[in-house]
């Protein structure tokens, strides 16, 4: 095994990606989980379905709409401008803004799973023995959600590696910055170097492999609720 | 009988702690999947002791345990031993209220192994930890040996006593058992039963305890709150409840009184005891009580006959001179319950209407009651 410098940039970029968008995804899924596995509101339907977009739609069409709202004349464009960070397009936050939303049904679902299967009884319970909203958070529901939280963190930062069209469209193929691992194996079909390529895809396919054998083992033995994999 | 009941009688003096004062509203609409309900409730319950919350299934009894617990928002006013819990728009949330509370099943959290439970609570008690408080419980409710082990590696009951310790160890104001034996066969009902005997007897807590069970209620409560349809039916001591003739709560066939007495002798060769109730004295079968020792009775209505006159020629050990104070015949025609009167008691017979009729009973006639069979449970 021989990566290039090169190739050793891009592995080390998609780590750097994928753990950032699974930290701000644990950060920002997590209320949101919490508010879907909680909420009677008729808003419930609606913000489900946008979670749940990326699940559908083909990341072109994502990353589409991302590169025009992220633009110069874009709601977000204009947004970032105004706050003097410039635009997203073709940067590493703006590929991580980006991975954010298409990642987001592959968080927000197990942690909400395992919130619904938790039911109002620990809730009250926790409660009665005096624990306020933030203690029953981390010491009931936290630990018993737990096996949904790392379902939640191992398929975000899976998916987050595998992710190519939304990355082409919004980040491109820049160097240290946005290229990451799909666009490096792109690249070196592109040129017919097939040798280089079979060892980044081959590395991709073990990984994601481990990565599930992983989580259906962990399922075998603590039931994850809610691990749901069908796209 | 209790050990609290008897210091109370032993030190009359002591001063009696704040009532409880609960006047609360709710109203669940009509939805499509809930058949509506409503909770209306304006009771006062004594601010010591164990209030029994009494009533079929579906008449609010587990409801209004949850308002009380602020588990639900009711609208109305909540006064417990003096502080206002609940009243116009403050209402304290159920993590503010100190209290203990036991749900039907013992709802443990499954993270956590039985000893990690308890610590759960005590770390969150407010209080520093009472060790010998601690092993007092661990004692009460016999799980000492438990306590390394998970929720799913415990018994049923064992679950149970490990929730009533966990609720004690908060060290609430106000304790609160919702039907704590519902979810458990009779062989673990059994089991529990001594302890929450001794625990009720013992507490210096206030206890609510909800049960549909009229044996668990004489067994445990000295007062009790009989609800229907949301509704307070009948609120007052045991004895006092049990001894008014209302088929709301009292089917006909299973009527009975309590009798509150002291064990006023012993006889060795019948093994016999004699308690002594305001209104007259008892024969039962000897229970091993000592002389002077509260006890409580149960007398069923349909152990009990009238006669007119005081008859030595019978097999009957317990008549007792009484006057009829209220007389109701049954829908059907067919039966007659009599309520009577000795002293500040009262005792209920269930007679045909035709006996009743050929007695020519009237209110405020002196008779004799003939008493069968006493059953002691407490």
């Amino acid at each position: 095994m021989n990566f290039s410098d090169s190739d050793i940039e891009t592995i080390l970029l998609t780590l750097r990606l994928a753990t950032t968008v699974t930290l701000l995804l644990m950060l920002i899924g997590t209320p949101i989980a919490w508010w879907l596995a909680r909420t009677k509101s008729a808003w419930k339907g609606p913000v489900s379905a946008v979670v749940a977009l990326p699940l559908v739609l083909p990341p072109t069409v994502l990353g589409f709409y991302f590169l025009v709202a992220m633009g110069p004349q874009g709601v977000i464009g204009e947004l970032t401008q105004s706050l003097g960070f410039g635009t997203l397009p073709f940067t590493f936050t703006g590929l991580v803004v980006a991975s954010v939303f298409y990642s987001m049904p592959f968080v927000v679902q197990p942690i909400q799973n395992a919130f619904e299967a938790l039911g109002d009884r620990p809730l009250e319970v926790a409660a009665t023995l005096r624990a306020g909203p933030w203690d029953t958070f981390f010491s009931v529901i936290v630990p018993m959600a737990k096996p949904g939280f790392i379902t939640a963190a191992v398929l975000g930062f899976a998916h987050t590696v595998g992710e190519f069209g939304i990355v082409l469209m919004v980040g491109g193929n820049i160097p240290g910055e946005t290229r990451v691992m799909s666009v490096q194996i792109y690249d070196h079909v592109e040129v017919m170097d097939y040798a280089q390529a079979h060892m980044l895809a081959g590395m991709m396919l073990l990984f994601s492999f481990l990565v599930l054998l992983g989580l259906y083992s962990l399922r075998r033995r603590h039931n994850i609720w809610g691990l749901k994999l069908e796209r | 009988m209790s050990d609290r009941i008897l210091e109370a009688r032993l030190n009359p003096d002591q001063e009696k702690p704040a009532p409880i004062r609960i006047k609360l509203r709710l109203i669940r609409p009509d939805t499509q999947k809930n058949v509506g309900f409503s909770l209306d409730v304006d009771v006062v319950i004594p601010g010591s002791g164990v209030t029994a919350i009494f009533g079929h299934s579906g008449s609010g009894k587990t409801t209004f345990l949850r308002c009380i617990a602020g588990l639900e928002k009711a609208s109305g006013m909540l006064d417990v031993n003096g502080s206002i819990w609940q009243s116009g728009k403050t209402f304290l949330p159920a993590y503010k209220r100190p209290i203990g509370y036991v749900f039907q099943e013992a709802s443990l959290f499954a993270h956590l192994t039985a000893s990690d439970n308890l610590q759960y609570a005590i770390k969150r008690s407010g209080l520093p930890k009472n060790n010998q408080n601690f092993k007092n419980i661990l004692q009460t409710l016999g799980i000492e040996n438990v306590l390394q082990r998970y929720p799913h590696e415990l018994s049923g009951g064992e679950r149970q006593r490990v929730a009533i310790a966990r609720a004690l160890l908060i060290q609430p104001q106000l304790l609160l058992m919702d039907e704590p034996l519902a979810s458990l066969d009779m062989a673990r009902k059994q089991e529990i039963l001594p302890y929450l005997e001794n625990l009720c007897a013992t507490s210096s807590v206030p206890i609510l305890y909800v049960s549909h069970s009229i044996d668990e209620v004489v067994k445990l409560a000295d007062h009790v709150v009989v609800l229907d349809q949301g509704k307070v039916a009948a609120s007052g001591s045991v004895t006092d409840v049990f001894s008014r003739i209302n088929p709301t709560f009292q089917p006909e066939s299973d009527l009975g009184v309590i009798l509150d007495g002291t064990v006023i002798e012993r006889d060795t060769r019948w093994h016999l005891s004699r308690i002594a109730f305001d209104g007259g004295d008892l024969w039962l079968r000897d229970t091993g009580d000592e002389i002077n020792r509260p006890v409580r009775v149960r007398v069923l209505a349909r152990d009990v006959s009238i006669a007119l006159d005081n008859h030595h020629d019978t097999s009957i050990l317990n008549k007792i001179p009484v006057k009829v104070c209220e007389i109701f015949t049954t829908d059907e025609g067919t039966i007659t319950i009599v309520r009577l009167n000795a002293g500040e008691s009262y005792i209920i017979a269930r007679l045909t209407a035709k006996s009743a009729h050929y007695l020519n009973l009237t209110p405020g006639m002196p008779v004799w009651a003939q008493i069968k069979s006493v059953a002691l449970v407490q």
